[in-house]
């Protein structure tokens, strides 16, 4: 393992912002930490980065443990949320930063400089002010500067959280066709579900210090650890039921579940895209209350007569108005029942 | 932070406990007795009165007058910018006793305004207060500007955005990101001017007196050491517990700034009002400020001419051992020194003290770092006298000693000028060169100092015109034959006649020309420099 952690705890005044947490990272993995601010994600890349000592735990790199080894001899790069680039360098001052710092000569420094600039799409930038630099751009720089010197991990603290959208849908494929080509192990944290499929090979969800579930980007997806990162990740209907032979108890009735569905009372998730709109009269009535435009389908939410609302995704053509009476149905094969 | 306490425990502490102990002791045993005595003389109760009365209406007047041109040199950008941010400095570096005799022209008997217009404020308190005001407009003005000049311009912006007028959004979001610099300006001039010295020993004649100008008198022309003492220790804690309410005041706002290059945020006057309020400040510069530095050049002349000037270099053997015009060439040698020693003791001790793991106890170190301020410099000069003559620190006999002492007052204006910037650099900076492989120790030179640099050559120019302008404390120390500037001009301004008179005249012309031309290269390789951010 290229980084371990081993119940690694950072309290604030008393509160942990790091719970015990264990974590583990392989050469040429890309893992990608999930979770709501406030959820220790940024703290968890402090303290491997060696700027925030651990309460208790361990961290280990290569197997060595860093306890007492500062930042700047771990060997780490860590791009930061606002890239903090050195205002009063240029891009290539900035780019060549990590490889001063390392002893590099002057000749070696511009061709790295020159070969990172290529690779991440500004060439001939080395001499530009980082002030006239666009957001997109900026962080272009700050990714050049923090793979310069090879870090043996690469850290990305919500590397494309201030980009527009398009330009995040484009780096977040470049990003990770670099890591690929170069090989560069990553531990990257975002609070953005869709970057951190995109990129990761392996996904963990964080909430509150503690990690809720690691696995890859599919299997968390589909099979959500438990009710928190079920809702974080975007679901709304989660709910309690009673699970039994091929059905489920819920607030909105009796829904089926696959036959092997653990039994007892659990949290279950409908993925909207398992909530089927028949005619009035026929299944669950509901009510229209709003719906939401998503480009390949339209977000529904109803509300059914006597318990909490639902999510439904209706193909463009066919989903109702609001105000519109619907009968909903549900599909077992978008059914989920959680740990 | 070892070395800067060191500094201070040796060529500050030491003195002065000794000078206050040769006050208050009597064959080994305290008379502690002595302090009510001399608390309860009415004349005492007096100056105590006055000395607070007039620092405070100083200290709203110079920041009612001075803040306006803070503003316009730290937002407009208009031709002669340089010359009149240079003109504003050049008051601070006069010697006390320059500032006295400028205004005693101005508005003295026999003063421009006297034979112009009969009106004469040598009488009044007013020409005190106006003289504070002119001495301390540059200390508003670099304090506050300085800050002011590298706040991002948009935060304003997106409070006007919010629905904040003008002034609102100014008083709301520019005005609390000021505040710690303007609590130091105005810590910084209430200092001053409670501890004021030369202006109101020539301005405020028999009437008043401040405690400064009260213990000089006790020291030197009645030898009374003990109410000199006593007076001294009245002083030390009176600006103690000022310093520790800025300390304290300064430590609930502080907060991470962001900074931008000052020369983006600086743009030309728009409209009628800008440049009405651009006209103001510099009508109030040249009738404040420039006026009477226009009246002492003019009396240097005198009637004959450079008559004045040629006799500077003659060696008369009366009133100095050489002649008057070598003053030039050793003030400038000792303020280089003291320069040097102020930067880097007050450059160490800032350092330490925007380390995010500072203790208590290193804070604390921070409001102790103003006493020299605030310390009577009569008592630091003759305390050097008694207590650094014999061995292992006998520095009597040594140049050193005079450096030494102004460089004790320089460091609070390094430590000043650095600190509010120092601790608006993102730490987050720091961290991004660490990650990078700096050391601690390399990323302070990659990122802060380049940051600091405009900062640092402030401090250092603040540091070289103090020592220059320092009298007090020199003019105990220096040796007879190797006068400092401000101490040959009270000497010449002792001694009766026209001669003399012009000749003080003269030297103080050239005294502030040395400053201007200083300050002058400062300015330009301050932009030089800033050309790289």
């Amino acid at each position: 393992m290229l980084l371990s952690l081993r119940a690694a705890t950072v309290r604030f005044g008393g509160r942990a912002v790091l719970d015990a947490v264990d974590l583990d990272v392989a050469e040429h993995e890309i893992v990608c930490v999930l979770g709501p601010s406030g959820s220790g994600k940024s703290t968890l890349l402090r303290a491997v980065a060696g700027l925030q000592p651990l309460d208790s735990g361990r961290i280990l790199l290569g197997g060595h443990d860093q306890a007492g080894v500062p930042a700047h001899r771990r060997g780490v790069g860590l791009m930061f949320q606002d890239h903090q680039l050195f205002p009063q360098r240029d891009v290539g001052g900035n780019v060549a930063f990590g490889l001063r710092m390392h002893g590099a000569s002057r000749t070696s420094q511009a061709e790295r400089v020159r070969e990172l600039l290529d690779l991440v799409g500004l060439p001939g930038a080395a001499g530009r002010a980082v002030a006239a630099l666009s957001g997109g751009e900026q962080q272009r720089v700050a990714l050049a500067r923090a793979l310069a010197p090879s870090p043996r991990l690469l850290m990305l603290d919500e590397p494309l959280g201030q980009l527009d959208r398009s330009l995040r849908e484009r780096l977040v494929v470049e990003l990770r066709e670099v890591f690929g080509r170069l090989g560069t192990t990553v531990l990257a944290v975002t609070h953005d579900q869709g970057e951190a499929f995109a990129l990761a090979d392996r996904v963990v969800v964080m909430r509150d210090g503690r990690i809720a579930q690691s696995g890859t980007p599919l299997e968390v997806w589909q099979w959500p650890a438990d009710a928190f990162v079920a809702r974080f990740l975007g679901f709304e209907n989660v709910v309690e039921a009673t699970v039994g032979d091929g059905v489920a108890v819920t607030p909105w009735g009796k829904v089926p579940v696959a036959d092997g569905a653990p039994r007892g009372t659990r949290t279950l998730l409908v993925r909207p895209a398992g909530v089927r709109l028949v005619p009035v009269g026929e299944g669950m009535r509901c009510t229209v209350v709003a719906r939401t435009f998503r480009g390949t389908h339209v977000a529904v939410r109803l509300q059914p007569e006597d318990a909490p609302r639902l999510e439904a995704a209706c193909a463009l053509r066919s989903a109702p108005e609001v105000g519109d009476e619907v009968g909903v149905e549900f599909d077992e094969a978008e059914i989920a029942v959680l740990g | 932070m070892a070395v800067p306490v060191a500094f201070f425990a040796v060529f500050f502490a030491y003195p002065v406990t000794a000078i206050v102990a040769r006050g208050l002791k009597t064959d080994g045993t305290w008379q502690l007795g002595r302090i009510g005595d001399v608390l309860a003389q009415p004349d005492v109760r007096q100056v105590l009165w006055f000395t607070t009365w007039q620092a405070l209406v100083s200290t709203a007047l110079t920041l009612l007058i001075a803040l306006p041109g803070a503003y316009v040199l730290a937002r407009f950008d208009f031709p002669g910018k340089q010359v009149l941010r240079a003109v504003v400095t050049v008051p601070f570096v006069l010697p006390t006793v320059v500032v006295g005799t400028a205004f005693m022209a101005l508005v003295g008997r026999g003063g421009l305004l006297d034979e112009l217009w009969g009106l004469r404020l040598d009488t009044t308190v007013w020409a005190i207060l106006l003289a504070h005001v002119f001495f301390n407009y540059a200390v508003v003005v670099r304090t506050v500007g300085g800050l002011w000049a590298q706040l991002d311009p948009r935060q304003e912006e997106a409070a006007r955005m919010l629905g904040a007028s003008r002034f609102a959004a100014w008083r709301r979001v520019t005005l609390p990101a000021l505040a710690p610099a303007l609590a130091a300006a105005a810590l910084m001039v209430f200092l001053f001017t409670f501890t004021s010295f030369g202006v109101v020993q020539i301005l405020g004649g028999p009437t008043f007196s401040t405690l400064e100008v009260e213990i000089y008198r006790q020291t030197s022309e009645i030898f009374d050491l003990s109410t000199a003492a006593v007076l001294t220790m009245i002083q030390f804690a009176a600006v103690s517990s000022i310093l520790a309410l800025h300390a304290w005041t300064v430590r609930r706002r502080e907060t991470a700034l962001r900074l931008v290059d000052a020369a983006v945020t600086a743009r030309r006057p728009r409209g009628a009002g800008q440049w009405a309020l651009l006209g103001g400040v510099v009508a109030t510069v040249a009738v404040l400020l420039l006026l009477p530095l226009g009246v002492l050049v003019q009396r240097s002349f005198g009637a004959g001419g450079l008559g004045y000037y040629r006799t500077l270099t003659r060696d008369d053997g009366g009133v100095f051992l050489a002649a008057p015009i070598e003053a030039v060439g050793n003030s400038l040698q000792y303020a280089l020194a003291a320069t040097v020693i102020a930067v880097v003791i007050g450059g160490l001790a800032s350092v330490a003290l925007t380390r995010r793991d500072a203790g208590r106890l290193v804070r604390g170190f921070d409001a102790l770092l103003m006493l020299p301020l605030g310390v009577s410099a009569v008592t630091v000069g003759f305390g050097f006298l008694i207590a650094l003559d014999e061995p292992p620190l006998d520095l009597r006999a040594s140049w050193i000693l005079v450096p030494l002492a102004q460089a004790l007052v320089g460091v609070p204006f390094v430590v000043r000028t650095m600190l509010p910037v120092l601790r608006a650099v993102d730490v987050r900076l720091r961290e991004a060169a660490a990650v990078l492989g700096a050391s601690p120790w390399r990323a302070w030179r990659e990122v802060d100092l380049p940051m600091v640099r405009r900062a640092l050559l402030i401090a250092a120019g603040f540091a070289f015109a103090v020592s220059l302008g320092e009298f007090g404390a020199t003019v105990f120390i220096a040796r007879p034959e190797n006068p400092t500037l401000p101490v040959a001009v009270a000497r010449l301004l002792g001694r009766p006649g026209d001669l003399n008179y012009g000749q003080a005249m003269a030297l103080s012309t050239i005294l502030m020309i040395v400053c201007a031309v200083a300050l002058l290269v400062l300015e330009r390789l301050r932009t030089d420099r800033t050309g790289e951010f």
